[in-house]
């Protein structure tokens, strides 16, 4: 290559032009994300966009003085890339919410370690030349970076079911909260007022930042995790754009702030849908609580009555002389990986002329969309997924609602119980159905940990066992009807 | 940049970004997730940007650091792009309802 096209490539003005190529390679790739039939499309072209900045950053001149510098880079780049690759591939639909949580730690993980390196890189006698606004951006960056590394591991711990699911307290929680965050921001000003202590940073902003990012999501029970790691996933982006400012990058602080500003989007959405506002989400709340307090009082309605059970023949029976049938999965049906088999008894059921329909809550499983991904994987049309607004008035029209290990998204005590922790949260409206069938492991309560009075209805009927195992009986008794 | 061009940049961004995502349909929450979650791996380039100072002061920890940071800043991009398209490969029309897709190739 010439020295014409080398300085060419390496024009800072060119380098920046394939910056904004990517840019708006990312808002149009977020775009294509919005409808399902261009969310593919989409997803490749912000990949597209993400490959040229990584390109026009190479070129940059200084980037990659010598070789020692590219042996460096390519290490990282290629042990990143065999690590995700495998990861990404080899994930089960079921702990999709998990891997996003883990993915969004590390790049947490990566804004804090380079500011880190940036403090190393500005301080210790390199001649101290670091501008107030980069430095400040740093620290905020290290911060926030830290916070979120930590939280989204306990949040991967938490739905991976390696850390109990139920809230982790502490005494004086709060309290201990307050305390870490003043000693982050502290430490960060004593540094930005030029204490050029490395363990000041290390410990005072880094760890002190970790240990607080574990404490603000221990105590946060499993059902709210989605949430959280939405919230933790806008936070490391609002990080990466503070690095974009320390280190003058525009890719960086326009993606970073992109994400920041959709994630707090998706975040609100997602705690909406709950009935939950994301500070009392982050107070630490009832979510996979034990069932101690808030089930005790206002939920104790159901308790009295009796659960019905019923056997996989006498299910199979009343869905074949059904004219409509609504399928209601939930986390059960995604740790039973019974989506195959529930779409085999769709089949059998539609042979039979029965029209079955599918109902997905907003929050069904553990994500938005949760159920959608497991459904379209096996298979299931997409337009017999229907969301929760339009299938809740077809409830008084359907003869059979079959639930498939969902709970909390159906308990009537919602709409009816003021005393109920869940009391306004929108749910499917199962009860107004002809009758309920209820496939569940055990009688124990859902993620919210509250008992359901829809178990006791007399028109419902449990029948107690793996989901898949139960569905695969249900086809099974459906062909020899 | 200076430090005002910079936040005029980033309001403008968020501004994009509440547009953009404002208009998803709950379906694609997750995907949407993940496909912003690798969109933030973009980080990577800052590991990029600075490593070859940290080369040029022969600082050992912090080229350690570093090529550490380049390696997650490329799990959550390398990850997040593929999980993301793996989850909305899924939502696919299959083949048997062609009167149904968008793409008209596989009719005659």
């Amino acid at each position: 290559m010439s020295i014409l096209a080398t300085s060419f490539l390496q024009n800072h003005n060119f380098i920046d032009s394939l910056y904004i190529l990517a840019v708006v390679l990312f808002i149009l790739g977020l775009r294509g994300l919005a409808g399902p039939r261009t969310a593919v499309r989409g997803n490749q072209v912000a990949a597209v966009g993400m490959a040229i900045a990584f390109v026009a950053t190479l070129l940059q001149e200084g980037v990659v003085p010598n070789g020692h510098t590219a042996i460096l880079i390519a290490i990282g780049v290629i042990v990143g890339t065999l690590v995700g690759i495998p990861a990404a591939r080899n994930v089960k639909m079921t702990a999709m919410p998990q891997m996003v949580a883990l993915f969004n730690g590390v790049g947490g993980g990566a804004v804090a370690l380079i500011a880190w390196a940036e403090f190393r890189r500005r301080f210790p006698g390199a001649g101290g030349d670091w501008y107030t606004k980069s430095m400040i951006a740093s620290l905020f960056a290290a911060i926030i970076g830290s916070i979120s590394f930590w939280g989204s591991n306990i949040a991967f711990g938490k739905l991976q079911e390696i850390l109990p699911g139920r809230p982790i307290k502490l005494p004086g929680q709060q309290l201990i909260n307050l305390v870490l965050l003043v000693i982050c921001v502290g430490s960060a000003v004593a540094i930005a007022a030029g204490t050029h202590s490395q363990a000041l940073f290390v410990l005072g902003v880094l760890v002190a930042a970790g240990v607080l990012g574990n404490m603000v999501v221990l105590p946060i029970g499993g059902a709210d995790m989605p949430v959280v790691i939405s919230l933790l996933n806008a936070f490391t982006g609002l990080s990466a754009a503070a690095t974009g400012i320390a280190l003058n990058n525009f890719a960086l602080i326009v993606a970073g702030t992109i994400v920041g500003a959709s994630g707090s989007i998706l975040t609100n959405l997602m705690a909406v849908a709950m009935n939950r506002s994301v500070p009392s989400i982050i107070a630490g709340g009832f979510g996979g609580g034990g069932g101690e307090a808030p089930a005790g009082g206002g939920a104790g309605a159901g308790a009295g009555g009796t659960a019905r059970s019923t056997s996989a023949q006498d299910a199979a029976i009343q869905l074949a002389y059904a004219r409509q049938v609504v399928v209601v999965p939930g986390y059960g049906m995604a740790v039973a990986q019974a989506q195959h088999a529930v779409r085999e008894m769709a089949l059998a059921l539609e042979k039979k002329g029965v029209e079955v329909k599918y109902a997905i809550h907003p929050v069904a499983g553990r994500m938005p969309g949760h159920m959608n991904v497991l459904l379209a994987e096996a298979d299931v049309p997409y337009d017999q997924l229907k969301e929760m607004d339009d299938i809740n008035p077809e409830f008084g029209r359907t003869d059979v609602s079959l639930i498939i290990g969902a709970n909390d998204v159906t308990n009537p005590a919602a709409n009816n119980d003021p005393g109920s922790p869940i009391y306004g949260m929108p749910i499917l409206e199962v009860a107004r159905s002809q009758s309920v069938i209820v496939l569940k492991r055990s009688m124990s309560s859902g993620f919210a940990g509250i008992d359901n009075p829809l178990f006791y209805d007399p028109k419902t009927a449990m029948l107690f066992g793996d989901a898949k195992a139960s569905v695969s009986e249900i086809t099974a008794e459906l062909a020899n009807l | 940049m200076d430090l005002v061009t910079q936040i005029g940049v980033l309001v403008l961004a968020a501004f994009v970004g509440f547009e953009v995502i404002s208009k998803v349909p709950n379906t694609l929450h997750t995907p949407l997730m993940s496909g912003t979650n690798a969109i933030h791996g973009i980080v990577l380039l800052g590991g990029l940007l600075v490593i070859g100072e940290a080369v040029g002061a022969h600082d050992v920890l912090g080229q350690i650091i570093l090529v550490i940071a380049i390696a997650f800043g490329t799990i959550n991009v390398v990850g997040g792009f593929l999980v993301t398209d793996r989850m909305l490969g899924m939502f696919k029309r299959k083949p048997e309802q062609p009167a149904q897709t968008d793409a008209g190739e596989g009719q005659q």
